[in-house]
């Protein structure tokens, strides 16, 4: 490494300060309780700051699905025919949930990042709680998820989606697609942290993605595919979470799907959660 | 003593990164710890620091167990490594405060003590700048202060100079003067001797994970028991300046054949200066420079580890003629 140094501002004269005297506890140190709650939000405000100050991230995250919801808007759609509802308000719930999904996997390349360029050795020589660096990497990727959410809706509004059933419904709908988003955070938290590299993260992501949401109910019925693939669509949660946010923003049985897709949540969370801190204590 | 290390031992695999290793540093002292690269300087400091458990012996900072109470420790060291770990995004301040509160201090204290930390390192100016616009140097005073805003007892800096201009080496080497004359500990891990002569009140020298020596700096230098001579000549007459001066000095003489520089252990400095002079003089070779001087740590490092002519050690190889 090479090193050429700018002009370099007078240090402040010595006088001018006290002596820089060890002010540092000598006396056994006890994490408090609120530990992992002040440090998620600490590091989660710090993973904020990030994606605010990347905007060709951001851009990129969003650009994304609204090319879906163009493509399958004016190009496809005309050729998908559901029963009983307009094509736009059936895609719309699914892109919601695609959204989500994908917004996930940047859990696993943030992580690959931090792992690799040395922060997370300071983070571990510091008086914190171990679970802080996941919870507030997961954290911060749900709130900008929720940014995207609120962005896709609006993009939906203006190409013709509406919500036919009620305020608090459709609110519920939201917050199942996040909660599912939240939970597969904690599978790309394990994959960035076992990826060698920021590129392997990205790329180990978005293997698994890919199969789960196009054989899905995201963009079409699940009827018109064959029987084989029916089976695996059916029961997989990015189609329980698609048809939870239909019918909670359409109208329609509503139980199964969100049961579902509470179950699949959960158990995803209590198997990757644990993995992941796990795979952090040892790294 | 602040610093106990006693017995430690670590292994990767079939690699013992360390064997049975001793150390102990009195409070507000630094403490130089040499080694070439690989020799497991950083694989001590990363158990110090928390980060490796060792696989046997123990570690105590102010007599607190390492391994047994590790947050006591980490709230009274402060670590700062060879690669400047804050985050790129953040702004210098931002990335203080953030430590400060993963300190444990509450909103406030972290904003004062990080605005002390900046004006301390000369950052001020840069301080609401986003870090990936710094130059190496700044990155490495603002990795510096982050190790500070815990107002640490021990400040473990993992060759913290390395790959910076000597102008921003010198000024770190004042800070670091300061902090100790304040009462902190150092532990000061480097690859460059003169850092180490320089800084270190007590140093010990790692090889292949053992300490072969332990020492201030004078005492090192007096373990190795001589003066040397040292003669320079042109290229060309380079073998017939070692023909002539054998005999002269305490055991053989050193040819560095890149320098034209040959170089003699001596006791007696004086009578074996004019010996070599007369034997010059006899053989009608004029050297360009010619004199005794006191061993340099790096006369002590080579002696000791034999890694002199490695040239794979790139401290080694640029090293300075002090």
């Amino acid at each position: 490494m090479t090193t050429t140094d700018g002009p370099v501002a007078p240090r402040a004269p010595l006088a001018r300060l006290a002596p820089f005297a060890p002010l540092a506890p000598l006396a056994p140190v006890r994490l408090p309780r609120s530990a992992m709650f002040v440090d998620a939000v600490v590091l989660a405000r710090r993973n904020l700051i990030r994606i605010g100050r990347t905007p060709q991230l951001l851009f990129f995250a969003t650009i994304q699905p609204i090319m879906f919801v163009l493509l399958f808007r004016y190009v496809f759609g005309g050729a998908i025919r559901i029963p009983g509802m307009s094509y736009v308000d059936y895609l719309i719930p699914g892109i919601i949930v695609q959204t989500v999904v994908f917004g996930a996997t940047s859990t696993a390349v943030g992580l690959a990042e931090d792992m690799n360029n040395g922060i997370v050795d300071r983070f571990r020589s510091l008086p914190m709680a171990r679970s802080a660096v996941l919870a507030g990497r997961t954290l911060a990727d749900l709130i900008r998820n929720v940014l995207v959410v609120a962005l896709m809706v609006i993009v939906g509004t203006l190409v013709g989606f509406r919500f036919h059933n009620g305020f608090l419904p459709a609110l519920a709908a939201m917050g199942i697609a996040l909660l599912l988003g939240y939970c597969l955070s904690w599978v790309f938290a394990l994959i960035g942290l076992t990826a060698s590299s920021p590129e392997t993260a990205q790329l180990a992501g978005f293997l698994p993605i890919f199969p789960l949401v196009f054989a899905s109910s995201v963009f079409t019925s699940i009827r018109s595919m064959p029987g084989w693939l029916q089976g695996f669509a059916k029961v997989q949660p990015i189609t329980r979470a698609a048809n939870s946010v239909r019918a909670l923003t359409q109208g329609g049985p509503v139980a199964t799907n969100v049961f579902w897709t509470l179950i699949w949540s959960a158990a995803i969370l209590a198997v990757f959660a644990p993995l992941a801190v796990r795979q952090y204590r040892r790294g | 003593m602040i610093i106990d290390v006693d017995h430690v031992s670590k292994s990767f695999g079939p690699t013992r990164a360390l064997v049975d290793v001793d150390l102990h540093v009195p409070a507000g002292t630094v403490q130089g710890l040499l080694g070439p690269n690989g020799a497991g300087k950083t694989t001590l400091v990363r158990i110090l620091a928390t980060l490796l458990q060792p696989d046997a012996g123990r570690t105590r900072v102010a007599g607190i167990d390492v391994g047994q109470d590790p947050n006591t420790v980490r709230s009274m060291i402060g670590l700062a490594g060879q690669y400047a770990a804050v985050d790129e995004a953040l702004t210098g301040r931002e990335n203080l405060v953030m430590v400060g509160r993963l300190y444990r201090l509450s909103s406030a204290e972290a904003k004062a003590r990080a605005s002390e930390s900046l004006e301390r390192l000369g950052l001020v100016d840069a301080a609401d700048r986003e870090v990936r616009t710094y130059s190496g140097g700044m990155r490495r005073r603002l990795d510096l202060g982050a190790s500070l805003v815990g107002r640490p007892r021990v400040l473990i800096l993992d060759e913290p100079t390395t790959g910076l201009d000597p102008r921003t080496r010198l000024d770190l080497w004042a800070f670091i003067r300061e902090l100790v004359a304040g009462g902190t500990t150092v532990l000061l891990t480097t690859q460059y001797l003169e850092e180490a002569d320089q800084l270190a009140d007590h140093i010990v020298v790692i090889d292949r994970g053992s300490l072969i020596a332990s020492g201030t700096s004078d005492e090192l230098k007096t373990q190795l028991g001589s003066d040397v001579l040292e003669v320079e000549v042109a290229a060309g007459d380079l073998g017939r300046t070692v023909e002539a001066l054998s005999g002269i000095g305490a055991g053989s003489s050193d040819v560095d054949a890149d320098g034209g520089r040959v170089t003699i252990r001596t006791h007696e400095p004086v009578p074996d200066l004019m010996a070599a002079v007369r034997a010059l003089d006899r053989g009608g070779i004029v050297p360009t420079d010619i004199g005794v001087r006191r061993p340099s740590l790096d006369d002590v490092f080579l002696s000791l580890t034999g890694h002199g002519a490695d040239s794979e050690e790139p401290a080694l190889a640029d090293r300075s003629r002090s």
